[in-house]
């Protein structure tokens, strides 16, 4: 087909966007990395990061986001099986319900659970009401746990459950026929066919929450720092420093890019795996 | 026939991503004439048609509409409509909608009651009368085709082109529109050029058949010349089933092939010009061995309804020949072949690939059938 | 095993729905603590709408999200059909590849990356407030983007090369096919878009947290900034209504779905669920 010159040059705004506002930022990412207050080359602002200070703030984050990713993959493996294995009506239901959440802003939902974890808040006062003693929960590392998992377990949820809902069920029985038993359906079948879901599900988790700002800062209650409030606060806070705040965003940056890459790499070794037993 | 050229193609090339798929095409196409372009996948039926169409443009060559060059005319310019593959229905518009579209393009803005009478003209055409507000996604394939059709001829056309129309029918349909096309050609005296790589329905319903291969017009024709006097051995396999033999030509109307001297009908041919010979299952005789112009061994009979199709070994060339009376396998006849059924052709590139039927197989045949489906 | 499961769902959904429950509890607090029920009132909601900052960071968030959605769905969409007939692979896999950059990227980073050029480009303008409307909307558009791409390109994988060409054929330019034809025809996906940039838009607090100057605020600058000083229910009230207000949106959308077209092949049941999943999936692998 002869393209007409109105379709050649359809796509020329969103290149010409995508240049100015997505590839030129990034530079400036870079450019201020490297650069001082007066623009001068400076190895400074990413040395800097090696120090202990800011070593333990990515240590901090790294933990964190894993926790975080494991605890929703734990949660929302069995229940994306669950879904996949009901009515289909009902499984259109299971969605919309799971979708809800994500439509409340995450400012309200976070501060909502500091409503329900603080020291006085409503679950202590359900403790106190049946005669137990209070737990201290608010302004912990597991408070920022749940405040995270809230946030992000649909994101895990559905494309996990989107795989495992395109599996064939005569697939199944199948491997039932073949003298699978039903943990084996599960081991050697299910698993297997539902890890790309699985692999999506977690960069959609974990790149988030590594880089979340918010979260820590109201149910962390400012106890440790986490990189997403520690960039913010070179930014927006008091202490504004753009250059060195660009350099551990181009840290952050490249260590998502690399955990991305190692979980495509695991994910595609495993996708031949699986045509070998094709 | 012999009305005035609509359309010249002059050594039309075209190649896509460095592969030739038409190479020096030339043909001319005559006012109501239905022309079938007939030939395998690939063969470049399908991007003549989209030159024609001005869906492409041709690398080189020109393409000529009653006279005027059009190789950089776009489609909406020219006076020529189209029945796409898979129909390509509008599918946000209904029944109406669909056939009244082109005439909404013209440039002075028809009245309404004059659509609407051209339309329901159109339905009325094509059999679907009461259709108007139906969505076309609820049609099935055949009135889909119908619309597709109404849709086409509806700005009058001076040529239409159908591109596999009804391959995506089934055999019953099939047929019915074939005789319904060839009707509405005749009753409209549109130009029809028509694409297919089924060789029953180029012969079926054509005036002219362009037999095409590899980018090349093999042979131009009419059905009955096409059958009975293909120009080269790829002509003679693609269409029908042929025996075709290894000959030596010893004078005019005479030609030694399988060991025996026959008498033929044709000529011209230099003094013991080494030939091809073809010979049409249905034109062999079988007799009894002493009779036998040739003798041979059955190796397999297929029963097929009119008649029983067996292959016989003479002299270590399988040929097909289809008889109406039954030959037990394994049994020794002896076949008899008219002079006016022997037909004579040069020595070509595609002698020695086809007309031995010694792997033959149905299946395999039936095979290549789908294969050619996935046209382009 | 059956109750073993529904327990387990129980409790997920509890976990879920927690936080929501007690927002739209205390947002009929008659009290003024977030923490302790009094009793029930309507006082917080008439606050609210007494509260004149509240509506118009409204009033600028639809502003904001309204032109967003709109310029990126334009643009995208055409985006959209310039790739879908992008012949060069390598040139067609390149755009797509920095098409998605905002996807894969942490909000925050994307935030700061468009501050700095603002702030770059301020400077050199020598602008007092660079950060305006303007950056809102450029960075809002960006992100927007490919979400409105990736809704709008199947569309156009699932067209029949030959429905344009029918059009053309029928003796429409190029240019009125596009919209006589091929727009009606990927419509779905577009609006799919353009709601989806809406939501995207009307929601976003990270980005516009770096790229909003103190001239424009939006609904979730604007909480954030209430949140910074002393929380009273009127946050609730008003996240309530919105979330009444979407609540009601998916409730049409749905039942506008399930009525207007009636039987619907299974095939797009399935692009349905991909949609859903992609109109919140903001973080990547979508995009495969």
């Amino acid at each position: 087909m002869k393209r007409s010159f109105m379709q050649r040059a359809a796509a020329a705004p969103h290149i010409v966007w995508s240049v100015l506002f997505i590839i030129a930022p990034l530079i400036f990412v870079v450019y201020y990395s490297f650069t001082d207050l007066d623009g001068a080359f400076t190895t400074e602002n990413i040395g800097r990061l090696f120090t202990s200070n800011y070593v333990l703030i990515f240590v901090n984050s790294l933990c964190l986001a894993l926790i975080s990713t494991v605890v929703c993959l734990v949660i929302a493996y069995p229940l994306a099986y669950i879904f996949s294995r009901m009515k289909e009506k009902w499984q259109r239901v299971m969605v919309l319900l799971i979708m809800i959440p994500l439509w409340m802003n995450f400012l309200i939902t976070t501060y909502s659970w500091m409503t329900i974890l603080e020291d006085t808040g409503i679950i202590n006062s359900l403790f106190k009401a049946i005669g137990l003693d209070p737990v201290h929960m608010i302004n912990t590392p597991g408070a920022v746990v749940v405040g995270m998992v809230f946030c992000y377990l649909p994101y895990m949820i559905l494309p996990i459950y989107t795989v495992m809902s395109g599996i064939d069920p005569k697939l199944l029985e199948a491997a039932s026929d073949l003298g699978c038993s039903g943990w084996h359906v599960m081991t050697r079948v299910v698993m297997p066919m539902s890890l790309s879901g699985v692999i999506s599900g977690i960069t959609m988790v974990f790149v988030p929450s590594i880089s979340t700002f918010y979260i820590s800062q109201k149910l962390g209650g400012g106890t440790f720092q986490l990189i997403g409030d520690t960039i913010e606060s070179y930014f927006v806070g008091t202490a504004i420093n753009y250059h060195f705040g660009a350099a551990l965003s181009l840290v952050l940056m490249i260590l998502i890019l690399l955990s991305m890459a190692v979980m495509n790499h695991y994910s595609d070794s495993e996708d031949e795996g699986g045509r070998r037993i094709k | 026939m012999n009305g005035k050229k609509i359309i010249e193609l002059r050594g039309i090339t075209k190649s896509f991503d460095g592969e030739v798929v038409l190479d020096n095409i030339s043909l001319d196409i005559y006012e109501d004439e239905f022309l079938t372009l007939l030939g395998p996948s690939g063969c470049g039926k399908t991007t003549t048609l989209r030159i024609i169409g001005g869906f492409e443009t041709p690398d080189s060559g020109e393409v000529f509409f009653d006279g005027k060059k059009i190789n950089d005319t776009p489609p909406y310019k020219r006076n020529i409509n189209t029945v796409f593959q898979k129909y390509a229905l509008f599918p946000h518009l209904n029944v109406y909608e669909n056939i009244a579209f082109g005439l909404r393009l013209q440039k002075t803005k028809l009245p309404e009651d004059e659509i609407s009478r051209r339309v329901k003209e159109m339905l009325e055409m094509v059999n679907l009368r009461g259709f108007e507000r139906r969505r076309v996604t609820t049609l099935s394939g055949g009135q889909q085709q119908r619309v597709a059709i109404a849709r086409a001829l509806i700005n009058n056309p001076k040529v239409l082109l159908l591109d596999e129309p009804l391959g995506a029918l089934d055999l019953k349909l099939r047929k019915d529109m074939q005789n319904e096309l060839k009707g509405m050609q005749k009753r409209t005296g549109i130009t029809f050029i028509y694409v297919t790589h089924d060789q029953e329905e180029a012969l079926s319903m054509s005036d002219t058949v362009v037999v095409m291969n590899e980018g090349s017009i093999m042979q131009i024709g009419t059905p009955t010349d096409i059958y009975n006097e293909p120009s080269n051995a790829y002509v003679a396999d693609f269409i029908g089933e042929s025996n075709i033999i290894d000959g030596v030509m010893l004078a005019d109307r005479s030609v030694r092939f399988a060991g025996h001297t026959f008498e033929c009908v044709d000529g011209g041919f230099g003094k013991n010009e080494q030939v091809d010979v073809v010979v049409r299952p249905e034109d062999v005789d079988v007799v009894a061995v002493d009779k036998g112009m040739l003798t041979g061994k059955v190796t397999s009979v297929t029963f097929k309804g009119v008649h029983w199709e067996i292959i016989v070994d003479i002299d270590n060339f399988k040929w097909m020949i289809q008889t109406t009376d039954y030959v037990a396998p394994d049994a020794e006849i002896g076949v008899y072949i008219e002079p006016d059924a022997i037909h004579i052709m040069k020595k070509s590139e595609y002698s020695d690939m086809f007309g031995d039927y010694s792997s033959f197989s149905d299946e395999l045949d039936e095979l290549s059938d789908v294969d050619a489906e996935g046209e382009e | 095993m059956k109750t073993l499961s529904r327990l387990y769902l129980t409790l997920v959904f509890i976990f879920l729905y927690s936080p929501i429950a007690v927002m739209i509890l205390i947002s009929f607090n008659s009290g003024e603590s977030t923490t302790e029920f009094l009793g029930f009132s309507l006082r917080w909601y008439r606050e609210m709408f007494r509260d004149s900052a509240t509506l118009e960071a409204l009033k600028n968030t639809l502003v904001l999200s309204v032109s967003s959605a709109v310029a990126s769905t334009v643009i995208g969409t055409l985006a959209a059909v310039g790739i879908d007939r992008m012949r060069n692979r390598f040139l067609r896999r390149a755009v797509m590849s920095v098409t998605n950059i905002p996807m894969m990227n942490p909000d925050i980073v994307t935030g700061i990356s468009l501050m700095l050029v603002f702030v770059f480009v301020g400077t050199l303008l020598g602008l007092e407030s660079y950060l305006s409307f303007w950056t809102l909307l450029i960075a809002h558009v960006t992100f927007n983007l490919p979400y409105v791409i990736l809704s709008v390109l199947p569309k156009l994988k699932q067209m029949d090369k030959n429905i344009p060409e029918a059009a053309l054929d029928l003796g429409c330019t190029p240019i009125q096919s596009f919209f006589k034809v091929e727009l009606p025809f990927i419509m779905p996906g577009v609006v799919t878009g353009l709601i989806m940039a809406f939501t995207l838009s009307f929601d976003d607090f990270v980005i516009s947290n770096f790229t909003s100057g103190s001239s424009y605020e939006t609904l979730t600058i604007h909480i954030y900034s209430m949140i910074k000083k002393s929380v009273k229910p009127d946050i609730y009230a008003l996240s309530t209504l919105i979330f009444a207000a979407v609540l009601l949106l998916l409730v049409i959308s749905n039942a506008s779905d399930s009525s207007g077209e009636p039987k619907k092949k299974k095939k797009d049941g399935s692009d349905k669920k991909r949609r859903m999943f992609l109109m919140r999936g903001k973080e990547g692998g979508v995009a495969k």
